[in-house]
């Protein structure tokens, strides 16, 4: 029987513990979420299309929401070639508001995003709200009659979705808008259906079951097209608020790196990015396109970062 | 009948000798798992995740396999909970109250046998519950909002007192340093972290399995190391293991409360097995005739909570397959799993891929008999591990607890704060202050304080919100009788039944 014992252990060990050779992936967190799911999937693909030598070692690095592994690439591993870090909105939300104790977003370089999960704001299926105007003209007359629930802190992309469609739509005074913070948007949707909260924003991807049993009614989707598969859930556009919120997938890699090996992960994701094998993940796991690369990447989290880090001082999370 | 045929078609897909083959693995594996402390169904079943990814597994084969280790687990931390005073995991932890004196008077076998089955009671009773009310009891969770749950926690510790048997002041004072400890970490309603003193490992919180681990297993290091062995609860003696027929006709009861409580605990998300348990024991001691006798080798305390907690373990899969919603830290492992699986629970689920339920159900089904044979008949397979000579074990167990924290993160931080929290428990100890309740205060302490600040939110501040709604109003009856009602009765009850029960100390 100890021969089980040690067997057991020894599974534990190679589980967690394989030397780290050739490429390799650090997600942030446990096995199982948003980021594992980005390292295995991209490693996979990136092994069958041959872009890489060897298989891509995925390592989990949880803390800190991210924080841990960032800081480590940072401190321990900034001109380590051969290593990409699985990131999202999530990512840029944190470095914004400064939660990686004190870490910012150019100590790495950002490679790329090739998918993104469309935010939605859903209401009950018996809501008297039928548009997001409606909504937004409620919350415009008494801010304390709707209350929102997500599947992130205050202060996470669930609850800036809310606060910057709302900024866009003119609402200024956002201080005032309800949000209550649950574990994930199934939870949220739970309190949505409920009646303990009035409406609910999450990542599509996350609800779809909800949406195609009728228990929520989707009001807005904050993409820049209407999702395919959901082609009867109006953009927020439509409605004639301009936001975007999407939860992008993509990586970044250490700071100290070559030009060349920075190029040469750019050139590496684009090739995922375009395979077929990607645009089946992406329609398997109900991601819509969403891709920007290199130069226009480290562009775009920059202007992510100053605008989220504009509503966080609105709301005082920031000083 | 829908549901025969539905389950003869889960059955049909489920039994295969290589599903089969896996569900042994899968059985043997978790029990060994949430015997060793340390490691706990979630990290247990979070560490096979990329073996099945690797192994190649499709969809219903890593489900049996991983619901198996799931099970598994549940079974297992009774063991060590009972021989070694260390919980398995955490939902273990009540089983140590009643099942160590038991082993310590020398019914170590009787006490394992009477737990065993009643964690088959508890989890195939869940099972059956799952499979006929799931998509009923679904509805239930819609009917909880932030107030109802923050009177589900505070009637959770208004029955605290329950637990401290000794010394109601100590329990209070622990389950305090526990809610403490709870507040360390990202406040998610104003989204700044607390006290983490800007420690980025601080600022998810304390993770419950890093104080378990570190306030039983290594405490208890320090006491053998201190007393040479001598008290140290190391080396129980294990007998022929017999059947005992009439400790379980006795305890039946206990474990058809149990389970009920504990199904409904696990169906709640946010209630999860911990509290399935703890609630389990709370009440069996309530209802109890003889109170005395609790927190001292009552097997009714150790069929209660264990029925509890593996009831809950099945009642947790209810929101978890029809809403999506994880009631554990568990079944929020597994919930990722199926979503990497491309299987996407929520209330279209048992519509849309009948066969990947019913198959998990069959294959439940098949892990608690599996369980049962290896956890009853076998059991002494797992408990020769266990009893291997104190000084090869207690260096194993500490090794294993290490690893088994390592593996949550990733970063050493957590084995330091685990040798924290394993000399706060030696002091704990000395100063005769009992640790469950510190684990209950860090396990309850977040989600109550979540949930009150959530209901703030929702209602303006306005705190008769809190009493809102009928399940509120029944629930906080029920904390105040559940806070009250012992002082009062303490008194009518203590008499009569002492003369009774007082032979039975002795042996």
């Amino acid at each position: 029987m100890k021969n089980w014992t040690k067997a057991a252990v020894a599974a534990i060990f190679t589980s967690i513990a394989v030397p780290a050779a050739a490429e390799e992936c650090i997600a942030p967190a446990n096995p199982g979420g948003g980021w594992d799911f980005t390292c295995r999937q991209i490693g996979r693909i990136m092994t069958e299309l041959g872009v890489v030598p060897d298989l891509v070692q995925v390592t989990n690095l949880a803390g800190a929401g991210g924080g841990v592994a960032y800081s480590q690439v940072v401190n321990e591993r900034n001109d380590d070639p051969n290593v990409f870090i699985a990131a999202s909105s999530a990512t840029t939300t944190r470095l914004a508001q400064n939660a990686f104790g004190g870490a910012t977003p150019d100590q790495v370089r950002w490679v790329g995003t090739i998918g993104g999960d469309p935010g939605v704001i859903v209401v009950a299926a018996d809501s008297e709200y039928k548009t997001l105007t409606d909504l937004v003209e409620a919350i415009k007359a008494d801010p304390s009659s709707v209350a929102f629930a997500g599947g992130s802190a205050v202060g996470g992309f669930d609850h800036l979705k809310v606060l910057m469609t709302l900024d866009k739509a003119g609402f200024t005074d956002i201080r005032k808008v309800k949000y209550i913070g649950v574990d994930g948007g199934a939870d949220a949707i739970t309190q949505t259906v409920g009646g303990f909260a009035q409406a609910m924003t999450g990542d599509l991807s996350e609800i779809t079951g909800f949406i195609k049993s009728g228990d929520v009614r989707p009001i807005a989707v904050l993409s820049e097209e209407r999702v395919e598969g959901f082609e009867d859930v109006p953009t927020a556009k439509e409605q004639g608020i301009d936001i975007v919120a999407m939860n992008w997938r993509g990586i970044y890699v250490p700071k100290g790196i070559s030009d060349e090996d920075y190029q040469k992960w750019v050139d590496a994701l684009k090739q995922v990015g375009e395979s077929e094998e990607w645009q089946k993940v992406m329609t398997e796991n109900g991601l819509a396109p969403y891709s920007i690369y290199g130069e226009d990447f480290e562009t775009f989290v920059a202007d992510n970062i100053a605008q989220v880090q504009k509503i966080s001082k609105d709301i005082g999370l920031l000083q | 009948m829908e549901i025969l045929s539905n389950l003869a078609m889960g059955f049909s897909i489920a039994i295969s000798p290589y599903t089969l083959l896996l569900a042994v693995i899968g059985c043997f594996v978790g029990t060994i798992i949430g015997a060793l402390p340390g490691l706990g169904p979630a990290n247990g079943v979070a560490l096979l995740i990329p073996i099945s990814f690797s192994m190649g597994l499709d969809a219903i084969s890593a489900l049996v396999l991983l619901t198996s280790v799931y099970y598994g687990a549940m079974y297992g931390g009774r063991i060590s909970s009972i021989l070694l005073n260390i919980p398995g995991d955490e939902p273990a932890m009540m089983t140590t109250l009643d099942g160590y004196p038991m082993a310590k008077q020398g019914m170590a076998g009787e006490a394992l046998v009477v737990s065993g089955v009643a964690s088959f009671v508890g989890a195939f009773i869940a099972t059956i519950g799952l499979m006929i009310f799931a998509p009923y009891l679904a509805r239930v969770a819609f009917k909880f909002g932030p107030a109802e749950y923050f009177a589900l926690y505070m009637l959770a510790f208004c029955t605290l007192g329950g637990i401290g048997s000794n010394n109601q002041a100590k329990a209070a004072m622990a389950a305090a340093i526990g809610l403490g400890i709870a507040m360390i970490g990202l406040d998610k309603t104003t989204g700044m972290p607390r006290f983490t003193f800007g420690e980025l490992h601080l600022q998810d919180g304390v993770d419950f399995l890093v104080a378990i681990v570190g306030l039983f297993a290594v405490a208890e290091v320090f006491f053998f190391i201190e007393t040479h062995g001598k008290n140290s609860a190391i080396g129980v003696k294990l007998g022929k293991i017999l059947v005992p027929w009439r400790m379980l006709r006795q305890t039946t009861g206990a474990m058809l409360r149990g389970t009920g409580i504990g199904f409904v605990a696990g169906v709640l998300p946010g209630a999860g097995a911990s509290l399935g348990s703890f609630l389990a024991y709370t009440a069996e001691k309530s209802v109890a005739r003889d109170k005395s006798q609790f927190g001292k080798g009552n097997p009714r305390g150790v069929a209660a909570p264990e029925a509890g907690n593996n009831a809950a373990a099945g009642g947790a899969l209810v929101p978890m397959l029809t809403l999506g919603v994880p009631g554990s830290g568990t079944t929020a492992v597994l919930l990722a799993l199926l979503l990497t699986l491309n299987i996407t629970p929520g209330p279209l689920l048992f519509a849309e891929r009948p066969e990947v339920v019913w198959s998990l159900i069959a294959a439940l089904l098949i892990a608690n008999i599996v369980l049962l044979l290896m956890n009853v008949p076998m059991v002494k397979v797992f408990v020769h591990i266990l009893s291997v000579p104190a000084w090869i074990l207690l260096p194993g167990v500490t090794m294993v607890a290490f690893v088994g924290i390592y593996s949550l993160t990733g970063s050493s931080f957590d084995m330091l704060m685990m040798v924290g929290f394993g000399v706060l428990g030696y002091i704990m100890r000395k100063l005769e202050i009992p640790t469950v309740p510190v684990i209950l205060g860090i396990l309850l302490g977040n989600a109550m304080e979540d949930n009150l600040r959530r209901a703030m939110v929702l209602s303006d501040g306005d705190w008769t919100f809190l009493f809102s709604s009928p399940i509120a109003i029944g629930l906080w009856i029920a904390a105040v009788l559940g806070f009250i009602a012992p002082i009062f009765l303490r008194s009518f009850l203590k008499r009569p039944p002492l003369p009774e029960t007082e032979p039975k100390v002795g042996d």
